[in-house]
């Protein structure tokens, strides 16, 4: 089959592979039909991952065809349309049954296991295509890809409703969806929304549907912001004023109630902080930049709350800790729970309560996905996101 | 003359000075010990195998092997599936197979060097149905090692608590290679990985693997 594949710092190829097949009883195989790029993997792009490998896979939001059932699972059918959540989840273990996918104690092979127990101190799920930490399972950016514990994490979705409109149950509409949730959003509440990528796009909506009574976003790229403003929020752009300042004045001086992080380990920015944290993640002596974490803890009202949906790897200096706890804030965070919020968001969805395709800047065939990956990395403004059609012979879209 | 002053001055100074570090180095030596010997103990549940060295003389270092997990699953299946030792292989890296001989005494297979083979057999010197299993290799084992592998009910329902404490001889020579690949070089690691994968056997019914192309899974 062809598939692409991680070779480097912003390199990528579309190679042909192996096909797939069924490993353990609960498996199934999946004939791709759309995958997108994630704002998390443009951090694989970027290199800024550890342990991913030459060779690995990339991909972690997909949707497909079942093609094939392993013997132990009784639940999905060849012929099955199913979104695929980016964890993998076994869905027997306690955190499983606690509905607490994204910190499953089985999904990550024993052997791979270690890696992570070392950095975080618990082994973390396995995922899809994101590096050995996480089990280094081969990713969906492909024309077919191995699901394990198929009879628990995908969701078949009816024909009436396109690809377009359901691929993003994959990950980045539940991880919106549970950076509001993490929100607690109460009667009245501002919620400030720092980076207006697709998740923070989601996590917007998510917030207003909540009964956030405004939601702020900011970035820097207009196109973006034009996105964030169409579907409800207030915007700042952070190149035009001071983020601090302009949240004090728009919420009468108490700051927003909860604030999300939607950008995580690589955010921009020309604050003095940054270029220290900059420097330092060149010369590799801290692995995350936490500008935007520590702008929204200072932002944050006292005793509001701080929800990170941005991804970190790492470790991070100058943890604002004190304004953190004189503040009395509470921090949420995590991989996201995708299994737990999935038929819920289908009904949404369904009922057009939300919208998901309007975000979708480009569709692409898988071969011109090393072009997906440039213009998502590198022309940030016009490409808010990149999906990937396995069936396609050529771009277009 | 002052030239000459400040140079055996200086000489004066480093002999001091050498005297005076080691000096300090064997006070402070003798400050850790007393410290040591009369840091207040007090209470203290956790298992042995995860004390500081030192807090116990009796177990040496690299010996002895303790691991814990919770497998959600009642006791009485964690033991009954622990104590049909033929299973052993499908989540024991290193283990080709388990033979019992009779009621308490078993056959182990294990891979040695370079493709080669280790036998040996063990006892089982104790056995409390839903509580424990302890075991001895025979004297002239190659490997010579014992354990206790003991299940507890995990508070609030979430299952069986297994702790596995393994002691081996202490490696050296030719056996220590061969102890080195049993045990991998952390043998706490093995050790842990056995646990995950008997873990997810009894609660998924699967080892999980990232392989994708081949019909075995890949440990």
């Amino acid at each position: 089959m062809r598939a692409l594949v991680w070779h480097g710092k912003h390199d990528v190829r579309v190679e042909t592979v192996d096909d797939p097949k069924i490993v353990n009883p609960r498996d199934a195989i999946i004939k791709i039909t759309s995958t997108a790029i994630c704002g998390s993997d443009l951090h694989l792009y970027d290199g800024v991952i550890p342990a991913i490998r030459p060779g690995d896979i990339l991909g972690h939001e997909f949707m497909g065809e079942v093609v094939e059932v392993g013997k132990g699972n009784s639940r999905l059918s060849k012929g099955d349309r199913v979104v695929v959540p980016f964890v993998i989840a076994c869905g027997k273990c306690f955190f499983c049954q606690k509905q607490q996918y994204s910190a499953c104690d089985n999904s990550n092979p024993a052997e791979k296991a270690d890696m992570s127990e070392m950095l975080y101190g618990h082994h973390m799920a396995g995922l899809f295509g994101y590096s050995h930490l996480t089990g280094g399972y081969a990713g969906g950016q492909a024309e077919y890809v191995r699901v394990p514990y198929s009879d628990i994490g995908p969701i078949v979705v009816p024909d009436d409703l396109d690809d377009d409109e359901v691929l993003f149950l994959s990950d980045i509409l539940p991880t919106g969806w549970m950076a509001a949730e993490n929100c607690e959003i109460e009667e009245g509440d501002t919620v400030a929304v720092w980076g207006c990528g697709p998740v923070g796009l989601f996590a917007i909506q998510s917030a207003l549907i909540m009964g956030a009574a405004q939601v702020i976003a900011i970035d820097h790229y207009p196109h973006r912001l034009e996105l964030a403003s169409r579907i409800g929020a207030k915007v700042i752009n952070y190149k035009n004023s001071r983020v601090y300042e302009a949240l004090m004045d728009m919420t009468g001086g108490i700051g927003p109630d909860a604030v999300i992080d939607a950008v995580g380990m690589e955010s921009h920015g020309f604050a003095p902080d940054n270029l220290y944290d900059y420097a330092k993640q060149t010369l590799k002596l801290e692995t995350d930049r936490p500008h935007v974490l520590r702008q929204a803890i200072y932002a944050c009202r006292k005793g509001g709350r701080v929800s990170v949906p941005g991804v970190y790897g790492g470790f991070v200096d100058k943890f604002p800790v004190g304004a953190f706890m004189q503040k009395g804030l509470t921090l949420r965070t995590g991989q996201t729970h995708v299994q737990k919020y999935l038929s819920s968001l289908l009904d949404m969805i369904r009922e057009r309560k939300i919208d998901t395709t309007f975000l979708i800047s480009h569709r692409l065939s898988l071969e011109a996905g090393p072009e997906g990956y440039r213009k998502f990395a590198f022309e940030q403004n016009e490409t808010t996101k990149v999906v990937l059609k396995p069936g396609w012979e050529n771009a277009n879209g | 003359m002052r030239h000459r002053h400040h140079n055996h001055g200086t000489g004066r100074a480093i002999a001091a000075g050498m005297l005076g570090a080691a000096a300090g180095a064997v006070v402070l030596m003798a400050a850790r010990s007393m410290m040591r010997n009369n840091y207040p103990t007090g209470p203290e549940d956790s298992p042995r195998h995860a004390w500081r060295r030192g807090a116990s003389s009796r177990w040496r270092e690299g010996a002895v092997v303790g691991r814990s997990i919770t497998v959600n699953a009642p006791r009485e299946e964690v033991y009954s599936r622990w104590r049909d030792f033929t299973t052993f292989p499908n989540f024991m890296e290193n283990v080709v197979s388990v033979t019992p001989l009779d009621q308490t005494r078993s056959r182990w297979v294990v891979e040695g060097p370079a493709g080669s083979t280790i036998e040996f057999e063990t006892r089982i010197t104790e056995d409390r149905p839903n509580e424990l299993i302890a075991w001895e290799s025979d004297e002239d084992a190659e490997v010579r090692n014992s354990g206790r592998v003991t299940f507890r009910d995990a508070p609030g329902g979430r299952g069986t608590e297994i702790e596995a404490v393994i002691a081996y001889d202490p490696p050296g020579g030719a056996v220590g290679r061969m102890a080195a690949k049993l045990f991998q070089k952390e043998p706490g690691i093995q050790a842990k990985r056995e646990l995950r994968r008997f873990k997810q056997l009894m609660e998924t019914g699967e080892i999980a693997t990232a392989a994708s192309g081949s019909a075995a899974p890949s440990t």
